[in-house]
């Protein structure tokens, strides 16, 4: 058995995270990997569409339920989804109240002492949003994934929070081994998205692991609760996910120690590309706004 | 005043002056609004009803004084003993005053912890600055040759992650590269003392084997766990293994800290296990565990290592020193002394002369898990019976064995075990189906007061009386203290129910 394989993916709320790892991971375990999913977002929508149906036994609901962790067992929590695929939820409190980092910890330290790493090849990560605080950082520690993926897009907010995620990669790069495995775009149809993405990369000194195009064939699939590959097999959309995953298949050990731009860089960056205005052309554009009104 | 500089009262007699008395005597009528003394009566009777075992027992969202303590302060014990290592806990201020005050108050000895003291910056910014301005202090003001760190919840909550911080905090030249910092990590909220004390004992062993060759050869390595009578103990232990004539290695010992005299000179650190030794100790044999709950991790770890491994409940009694002193025989390949024989013959001698007055006793039992198995153990072969066993920090796999282990005597046959219960529902447990003995820690002196059921103080902690933990409870040695300490309850229990005069005093004999 080849060394266990850790990755973890990260981006931008909303950014289609959940979404492309789960098409992704789909296409892997087509390679014969054995896989476990870590979902580490208290909405538990990691592991969605791996088991057609949204996971109710979070780690951490049923830690609440039974009193404490050490009362729950490992088959309460592992369910075996789309061609054994093993899926597991952090869970978390409801929105506004608790800790949802510490729900991270608790949830992989439980995971790990309770064998779920055995017998697979790769544990996936799938963490919501930034890392907004130290256990949102928990799958970046030592011994936990070696490479990270952040998926973005072409969008301004995107862009700043793949920023961000590398500056929370770095912190961790410098002590530990984790490195940034790339950027997968997720495109949305915005300006020059390919080139922009390209650029970031380049500038966070890293690459642009794979380009996916938008399809609408991902929200179908969606609404039935299934992975593209699972859906169409045969589609196009299914073969870009087969690539991105053949892609992190053999980027294995590729990873860098990335190199985040400070915030005048990247507005610079974006100024460049004309995602955004710089402040004597916006003056400019309202000025003639108001004369034309005038 | 009834305070006076001629006279000086202690607080015991001093608010027994009738002063004071009328004082509170009108702060209760005044201001406390409290109900009548029937009715107080008549609840405290309730609370002792079956109607209210049932309400209690089916209680879940409320802990009442669990007989249990936190992950750091297993940590800090584990670390105190080794070779001038200062324990560092990454985290809150208070959290390690209250570490270092339990300790102290139980071994009446100082005992050493420094705090990062995190403050509300630290806790939104993390503490790594913390980390490096704590590390470089310590190491500094201290001189420790070792600093272990652990953390309180304020560090866990917020994610701290101690690996990337120590490194951070070397790369500043906090401490130089090759000091050792171990850690662990030990959320307060999960577990309790017995797995700090393992995640720190794991955490030592990982930072000096973790790189290192092993050569195996053929000595053997001894972790003795958390155990609030380590002074006595570890000083046994060594001297059976002594008399064995083995080759071994314990894997911290607190004896010496814990038990500084008083000749002039302050001892912040004192004796515990060498760091040379600790890293030799990797290529150990086997190591061995006397207490399973303490080391579940850290076996696993040792195990890892290619070393054999075996746990132990708690050595103390005729079979569990018998368990203890066979397995050492077996992977020494020294025989075990006929001194050693002759000690046991004497404790099952001893036993055997008191058995009338053991004989169908019945006991409570509280404590960590491995303690509460060894004493019912010890408790079957005084002929007593284990009615209640309980321990706050014990799981199924602690219940499953316990009952394996009373089902294997019948002494236990009406026993039950309580696992993950507290203290209050121990109060109801004894209210309603009591037992002749309470076995625990000083935390059972209320419900000794309450239910009229004799305490036996012979586990962390105890705080109220002194110097108990400075004689050993391991080994046939051992085995006759507790054997002693059980006997002088029965006995003064017996003289007190025979005691008054005219009345009962037909049986207040000279000889028992």
């Amino acid at each position: 058995m080849s060394a266990l394989r850790q990755i973890a993916f990260y981006g931008k709320g909303g950014i289609g995270k959940s979404t492309t790892s789960q098409n992704t991971l789909a296409a892997l375990v087509e390679m014969d990997q054995r896989i476990l999913i870590v979902g580490c977002d208290p909405k538990a929508d990691s592991t969605r569409l791996i088991l057609n149906t949204k996971m109710q036994d979070t780690v951490l609901h049923l830690a609440a339920e039974m009193g404490s962790v050490e009362d729950l067992e490992l088959e309460d929590v592992l369910k075996v989804g789309y061609k054994g695929i093993k899926c597991t939820e952090s869970g978390g409190p409801e929105p506004g109240v608790g800790c949802a980092g510490r729900g991270v910890i608790t949830a992989i330290n439980f995971l790990e002492e309770n064998g779920a790493y055995d017998d697979v090849d790769y544990v996936s990560y799938d963490v919501l949003g930034d890392v907004v605080c130290g256990g949102f950082a928990m799958p970046i520690r030592e011994n936990k994934a070696q490479e990270i993926y952040i998926v973005m897009s072409g969008e301004m907010m995107a862009l700043y929070a793949a920023n961000n995620i590398s500056k929370g990669i770095l912190k961790y790069a410098n002590s530990g081994g984790v490195r940034l495995g790339g950027l997968i775009c997720n495109e949305r149809k915005t300006d020059r998205e390919l080139e922009l993405a390209e650029a970031l990369a380049e500038r966070l000194g890293t690459k642009l692991i794979h380009f996916v195009p938008r399809d609408n064939i991902v929200q179908h699939a969606e609404l039935r609760r299934q992975t593209v590959l699972e859906y169409d097999p045969q589609s196009q959309q299914a073969e870009e996910y087969r690539q991105l995953a053949r892609k992190i298949h053999d980027n294995s050990g590729k990873g860098v120690v990335p190199t985040p731009v400070s915030m005048d860089e990247l507005e610079q960056m974006l100024l460049d590309f004309g995602l955004m205005q710089s402040e004597e052309d916006r003056l400019a554009a309202i000025a003639k706004a108001e004369a034309q009104t005038a | 005043m009834p305070q006076s500089v001629d006279q000086v009262l202690d607080h015991n007699k001093l608010f027994h002056e009738p002063e004071y008395q009328q004082m509170l005597k009108t702060k209760r009528e005044r201001y406390e609004d409290a109900p009548s003394a029937p009715q107080v009566t008549e609840i405290l009777d309730w609370t002792k009803s079956w109607d209210y075992r049932e309400k209690n027992l089916a209680r879940e969202a409320l802990v009442i004084n669990p007989a249990k303590a936190c992950q750091p302060l297993g940590a800090v014990f584990a670390a105190a003993g080794f070779e001038d290592t200062m324990s560092f806990v990454h985290g809150s201020q208070g959290c390690v005053a209250y570490y270092r005050s339990h300790l102290s108050r139980h071994f009446k000895e100082p005992c050493s912890a420094v705090s990062s003291s995190m403050t509300e910056d630290a806790a939104v910014f993390g503490g790594l600055v913390n980390m490096v301005d704590g590390l470089a202090n310590t190491h500094a003001l201290y001189e420790p040759k070792m600093i272990a760190v652990s953390t309180t919840c304020m560090a866990e909550v917020i994610g701290d992650d101690l690996n990337s911080f120590i490194l951070q905090a070397k790369a500043k030249e906090s401490v130089p590269e090759d000091f050792p910092v171990p850690y662990a990590h030990t959320p307060a909220f999960v577990g309790s003392h017995v797995d700090g004390y393992d995640n720190m004992m794991k955490g030592v062993l990982s930072y000096f084997w973790d790189d290192a060759e092993r050569t195996p050869n053929a000595s053997i390595n001894i972790i003795p766990g958390f155990d609030g009578y380590a002074v006595g103990n570890n000083r046994e232990l060594r001297r059976m293994l002594g008399e064995m004539g083995v080759e071994y290695t314990l894997l911290s010992d607190v004896s010496e800290v814990f038990d500084t005299p008083s000749d002039g000179t302050f001892r912040m650190y004192a004796g515990g296990t060498g760091l040379d030794a600790v890293k030799a100790a990797l290529n150990a044999r086997a190591t061995l565990s006397m207490q399973e709950y303490n080391t579940k991790r850290t076996l696993d770890y040792c195990a890892k290592q290619g070393q054999e491994t075996a746990a132990f409940h708690y050595p103390m009694g005729v079979a569990g020193t018998d368990a203890l002193l066979m397995k050492v025989s077996e992977v020494s390949g020294r025989p075990i002394p006929d001194s050693l024989t002759l000690e046991r013959g004497r404790l099952v001698d001893a036993m055997a002369d008191s058995q009338a007055y053991l004989h169908g006793k019945t006991y409570a039992i509280y404590g960590d898990p491995d303690f509460v198995y060894a004493m019912a153990r010890f408790v079957m072969e005084t002929g007593g019976e284990p009615s209640h066993c309980l321990a706050t920090n014990g799981g199924k796999e602690w219940q499953a064995q316990m009952e394996a282990l009373l089902a294997s005597s019948p002494f236990g046959k009406n026993a039950q075990v309580w696992a993950g219960r507290d203290l209050w529902h121990l109060r109801s447990i004894l209210a309603t189906e009591p037992t002749d003995l309470l076995i625990g820690n000083s935390y059972g002196k209320y419900l000794e007061r309450d239910l009229g059921i004799p305490l036996i103080r012979l586990t962390f902690p105890i705080f109220d009386r002194h110097h108990h933990h400075r004689f050993p409870t391991w080994g046939y040695q051992g085995g006759l203290q507790v054997l002693v300490k059980i006997l002088d309850t029965v006995f003064d229990k017996l003289d007190t129910d025979t005691g008054s005069l005219g009345e009962t005093d037909i049986s207040f004999d000279l000889t028992r």
